[in-house]
């Protein structure tokens, strides 16, 4: 499907997601990955890369996640909404992370157990995020943004004594080329438009080569234009990576045409093809129809 | 060394692309005459010559360039690491005092008491060194102990702190306290390191007199080496991709983590060399002020390591060079005239650098260029 031909009114009524789009990326995902992943000993023979199960997650006796239970498939595009509060961005940090879960399970592949690691072994072993708030290193360049993304070597020695390479330029300018963002390599991060600093963001998940990108909001902020453009790049990115995406933006979702998941008050309330969740009672009380 | 070679190097902390090589490169030939010049003036000139300078001058010179040595270590962890220590006059001290035991045992039965053991073990009569000062009659050991001792002090400390992820404020307010804590334990008798007199009347080093002008000279000399050898140090080490993990770990420490980073041990690593800087300073101190004593431990000391980086310019490493001279001159020139009035200026000098020139003096021209309304 091309996202050009999506109506950008944003009401979710009137959207129309390319039939057939979520099960046949599903169905390719196997194939498609590719042999440029590397072999990160995920293990994904059920073909699911992440399992939350039962995930309960508590702030002061606020309930932010509640019995949670969500797979994603192997290459498969998933978008997240839900109204604030839902609980979208907890879930991200569950899996990433940054906040341990009160009870429940969470696994990346068959074996990893997420509750039980660290943020830098957890993106080490596969799982990327990029930020609500567009998060780049704003005093390096663009360039240095990406190399220090880059898949390699991690510890203080390795870093001291390393030095740049010819692949790892060309690798870079290849990405910068793929997020438009070539003519910017040698500017100040800082410097870069809200939406720029999210193609960076993303650039820098797409060098880390991860299996599995989480992306809080990537088209907050951005241009009509370069919303369209992000959405070509999740497709392609799609089958090769598995994406999971929290957006509000119906259009862009819409456009993206993969399964829906709607989360309220920390947990799943409905979960299909976009039409079938905007159409479902529930779902138009508590979110589409308020 | 690994130099700008490519057009995406970019200089660590700065708001523009920088093209020219680094000014360090530009001053350490001028930087290594002066170092010659100056000791060469005091040597060979008569005490009535125009030309002579002064012992005075040569001690106070030395002095700063020791200060200097720990102002870069307290910019490769603040301005390059965000890290703001308000502790760093623990590992000069705990250099000095780790020297200062060699000299010790150099003054050997010189001192008052006239015995083996220093006058201040007679005094307290003990009858044998301690185990802690086994090894302090031999010169290399005390060099090796000035950078091992606050290097195994920092890790200890800074394991556990970036481990349990104390940042900020916290932090600069957990190593006011060790230091703190540290100049009561050495004001201690007991803790065996001279109490509140700390160490002094040093008679020579390595068998020299420590009084010589020649000593001085070299001490001097070498004070200046160790300078321009720790900012070669820090500028190898902030223009690596170690240091651009570093100065991400000080804008934006989750993404750090996020992609895959342990930033404690950036931190880490680069607490403990500026650390170990701090010793081999403090080691090269004592012999040139001729003493050391739990002063050096003082909260405020270790304030006003920060304030010459604050005003000298954070993540510049030339610019805390410059602060250090530049206060401590100011401090000598004060604290002689009017001294009751010293600690007003220099907190004054605090608030105004903070509020006026956040980039410090080395942000200054840009600044001024800013205010005409020329083009950066």
């Amino acid at each position: 499907m091309s996202a050009s031909t999506v109506p950008r009114n944003g009401h979710p009524s009137s959207m129309h997601p390319a039939p057939g789009a979520s099960g046949s990326q599903q169905d390719a995902a196997g194939d498609a990955l590719g042999s440029r992943l590397r072999g990160s000993g995920v293990d994904t023979s059920h073909n699911v890369i992440l399992y939350l199960e039962e995930i309960c997650v508590s702030f002061d006796g606020f309930k932010a996640l509640n019995k949670l239970s969500l797979s994603i498939d192997v290459g498969e595009l998933r978008c997240i909404i839900g109204p604030n509060g839902a609980g979208k961005t907890t879930m991200m940090d569950v899996i990433t992370g940054k906040t341990r879960p009160d009870s429940g399970t969470a696994f990346f592949g068959q074996t990893f157990d997420l509750t039980r690691m660290s943020e830098p072994q957890i993106a080490a072993t596969g799982i990327g995020r990029k930020f609500q708030k567009p998060t780049v290193f704003e005093q390096h360049s663009v360039f240095e943004n990406l190399e220090l993304a880059m898949r390699g070597p991690r510890s203080p020695l390795a870093t001291l004594f390393s030095r740049r390479d010819r692949a790892t330029g060309d690798r870079i300018a290849t990405t910068l080329e793929r997020v438009r963002l070539s003519e910017q390599a040698d500017r100040l991060a800082g410097l870069l438009s809200h939406g720029q600093k999210q193609w960076l963001e993303i650039a820098m998940l797409l060098v880390q080569e991860q299996r599995l990108l989480l992306l809080d909001e990537p088209v907050a902020g951005m241009t009509d234009d370069e919303t369209e453009r992000t959405a070509e790049l999740f497709l392609s990115l799609a089958g090769e990576h598995s994406l999971v995406v929290v957006e509000h933006d119906m259009a862009f979702i819409a456009a993206l045409g993969g399964k829906v998941t709607v989360l309220h008050e920390g947990s799943v309330l409905a979960e299909g093809a976009l039409l079938d969740v905007q159409s479902d009672e529930r779902v138009i009380e508590v979110y589409l129809g308020r | 060394m690994s130099m700008p070679d490519s057009p995406s190097h970019r200089a660590v902390v700065s708001d523009g692309p920088v093209q020219s090589p680094h000014p360090l490169f530009r001053l350490t030939l001028p930087a290594l005459v002066v170092l010659f010049v100056i000791p060469a003036l005091h040597l060979l000139t008569p005490a009535d010559s125009a030309w002579h300078l002064s012992d005075f001058f040569l001690t106070l010179t030395g002095k700063i360039l020791c200060y200097a040595v720990v102002a870069v270590a307290m910019d490769l962890i603040w301005g390059f690491g965000g890290i703001l220590s308000l502790g760093h006059g623990l590992f000069f001290a705990l250099g000095g005092y780790s020297f200062g035991m060699y000299l010790m045992r150099q003054i050997g039965r010189d001192g008052s008491y006239h015995a083996e053991l220093p006058d201040f073990m007679v005094f307290l009569d003990w009858k044998e060194l301690p185990w802690f000062w086994q090894g302090s009659d031999h010169f290399l050991w005390a060099v090796l102990m000035a950078i091992l001792v606050p290097a195994v002090v920092a890790t200890v400390f800074g394991f556990f702190a970036f481990r349990s992820r104390i940042r900020g404020v916290y932090f600069s307010i957990i190593t006011q306290a060790l230091v703190y804590a540290s100049m009561l334990l050495f004001f201690r008798n007991e803790t065996g390191f001279g109490g509140n007199n700390g160490f002094t009347d040093f008679k020579r080093v390595l068998g020299y007199s420590i009084t010589s002008p020649a000593t001085r000279s070299v001490l001097f000399i070498l004070s200046g080496l160790l300078l321009i050898g720790a900012l070669y140090l820090a500028f190898w080490l902030t223009r690596s991709r170690f240091g651009r993990v570093l100065a991400a770990v000080r804008d934006a420490e989750s993404r750090v983590m996020f992609i895959g980073y342990r930033p404690q041990d950036y931190k880490l690593t680069a607490w403990v060399i500026s650390a170990a800087l701090c010793g081999l300073a403090g080691a090269l101190y004592v012999p040139q002020v001729g003493i050391i004593n739990p002063g050096e431990m003082s909260p405020a000391n270790s304030i006003e390591i920060a304030i010459w980086v604050a005003v000298g310019g954070r993540g510049t490493l030339l610019g805390p060079v410059l602060g250090a001279f530049l206060v401590n001159l100011g401090k000598t020139y004060f604290t002689s005239h009017f001294p009751e009035y010293w600690l007003f200026i220099l907190g004054a000098l605090f608030v105004a650098v903070t509020l006026y020139l956040p980039e410090g003096l080395m942000g200054l021209p840009a600044r001024l260029r800013a205010l005409r309304g020329l083009p950066a």
